[in-house]
């Protein structure tokens, strides 16, 4: 049955077949940059900066810009303690920072 | 089914087929029409299932994606040596792929792919299914070369030694060998060269089967065979726990390059050194790249790994192929772990997107990596980098001043530990 199932399935695929995408604007291209670079922290923050539940590190999502540029830089500057945060901030620059923070506080 | 109906049914089902793949063949090369790019992710690891959702995220659900697993639900390496160390059971390590189906939109098939045909763009199942596609990617995690051990893939398919490398049943299938073995009795670790999957894991292994052994089995030892001249990861930390938390329990052995076993009399055989006899053995061969992409003539460094561009992780040898995960051939000083997979699947699903949409592709990509080595059942210590793409070199580097490791085993990093495992298992899969 699998392999019936798998023929109608690549049947399906037959009659959508395309290549390319709609071209998008270059905003949507500087989104999907931010969203890239933001992924990077969803390991352990959660997709999109939202937190699993339970979960004992903070989520990101829809915290202030300025709260989170100033923690990230604290982490970075050694200034505020952590376990983890103290080794990964420094692995981004001010301007990656910035675009971090800007991005997650817009997501809700 | 009687022989005399399963003739007839058989016809039917190659009738089918035939059908469906003149159907298939036809639309192939006539690529035209508005509707969505078709992506096929081969494998629902740490690699795979994020990037089948995250080419689902960041196309805004424009690109049909469809995730070939044969696995029914997704089993975490990460974690699985605290199912042998006795703190978690296997349903802890578990997670269904329903969510990719239905929250994301992923079409799934429970089958494996044999191998791709590139320049036909068409995926080959074990069903005989010929999916084609304008994308695909792979992330086959790692094949165990059995034959790199004289005697061990026997040994293996008897039950007799397991890897436990991949977890799943033969994780409760060591958990068992060594609930079994008595008290006095010695448990061997073999590691091969690096690189292998998860560098520091044959070492938290050790930790986890030693804290079981403290109360089980006091009179009992683990003893660490490895091929490599030293500890390949966390060392120093490792080194401590040892001679801290488990003095007498754990002995480690470098330079031990495992040729051989003897399984019915528990025996390993080492290249340079005499004879190791143990009750419980878990010979851990060297490794490559997944059986799919070896097959596929991907496998180009050392035919062990596949060699990618990093700005899209697409292969060398084969264009609109891209190779994630602990299947490639690493940048420097980037480990084969589950976190650095997550972080491929993202650069490769955004670069994907990118050039589908006609956009150039993300100069600078970041990855960061994460690893936490439970120590007992509380205390972890981490291991932790950041990643730059650094176009002169066209390779990852880590990013000077950045990362790091723990300064010492704690509870608190125990807590972090796991809370990082539910919440890259919801990253990877909810």
């Amino acid at each position: 049955m699998r392999f019936i199932g798998s023929i109608l399935h690549a049947c399906l695929w037959a009659v959508t077949a395309s290549a390319a995408l709609a071209a998008g604007s270059a905003d949507d291209l500087q989104q999907l940059r931010t969203r890239s670079l933001a992924a990077s922290c969803a390991q352990c923050h959660g997709t999109e900066g939202r937190a699993a539940a339970g979960s004992i590190v903070p989520a990101l999502a829809g915290r202030p810009e300025a709260d989170t540029v100033q923690q990230l830089l604290a982490f970075k500057a050694g200034g505020r303690p952590a376990t983890v945060m103290t080794q990964l901030a420094k692995g981004y620059s001010d301007e990656q920072i910035r675009q971090l923070a800007a991005y997650f506080a817009a997501q809700r | 089914m009687s022989a005399n109906r399963s003739l007839p049914r058989r016809r039917l089902l190659k009738a089918a087929a035939a059908g469906a793949l003149a159907t298939l063949g036809g639309c192939a090369t006539t690529r035209s029409g508005p509707a969505a790019a078709r992506v096929l992710v081969v494998g629902g690891g740490y690699g795979g299932a994020t990037a089948a959702k995250y080419l689902r995220l960041l196309s805004g659900q424009r690109i049909d994606v469809t995730l070939v697993e044969p696995d029914a639900d997704f089993v975490s390496c990460p974690i699985s040596n605290m199912v042998l160390g006795g703190s978690k059971a296997m349903a802890d390590i578990t997670v269904p792929y329903a969510t990719l189906e239905r929250a994301h939109g992923v079409r799934r098939i429970r089958d494996r792919v044999e191998r791709i045909e590139p320049t036909e763009r068409i995926a080959v199942l074990a069903s005989g299914a010929r999916l084609p596609y304008d994308k695909v990617v792979l992330s086959p995690g790692v094949e165990l070369m059995w034959d790199g051990v004289a005697g061990l893939r026997a040994a293996n398919e008897q039950g007799r030694i397991v890897q436990a490398w991949k977890a799943g049943p033969e994780t409760v299938t060591l958990r068992r060998q060594l609930e079994a073995m008595g008290d006095g009795g010695t448990c061997a670790i073999a590691i091969p060269e690096a690189p292998y999957r998860c560098p520091p894991g044959p070492y938290e292994r050790a930790c986890q089967i030693a804290h079981y052994l403290k109360t089980a089995k006091p009179k009992s030892k683990v003893l660490i065979l490895d091929a490599n001249p030293d500890v390949t990861s966390k060392g120093a930390l490792f080194k401590r726990v040892w001679a801290e938390s488990y003095p007498g329990l754990i002995e480690y052995r470098p330079q031990y390059k495992a040729t051989g076993v003897d399984a019915a009399a528990g025996i390993i055989r080492f290249e340079v050194q005499e004879d190791v006899r143990a009750d419980v053995l878990n010979v851990l061969p060297p490794m490559r790249a997944g059986a799919v992409a070896v097959q596929s003539g991907l496998a180009n460094a050392n035919a062990r790994w596949c060699q990618v561009d990093f700005l899209n992780f697409e292969s060398t040898v084969a264009r609109h192929v891209h190779v994630l995960g602990d299947a490639i051939q690493i940048a420097p000083a980037m480990p084969k772990s589950g976190h650095m997979a997550n972080g491929h699947a993202k650069v490769a699903a955004a670069a994907i997107v990118a050039e589908l949409s006609g956009w150039e592709i993300d100069p600078a990509p970041m990855l960061t990596n994460t690893c936490y080595s439970f120590v007992d059942d509380r205390r972890a210590i981490h291991v932790a980098s950041v990643h730059e793409y650094v176009a002169a070199e066209r390779t990852f580097k880590t990013v000077a001043g950045s990362g790091g490791l723990s300064s010492v085993p704690s509870e608190v990093e125990g807590g972090y530990g796991l809370n990082w495992a539910r919440t890259i298992w919801a990253d990877t899969l909810g």
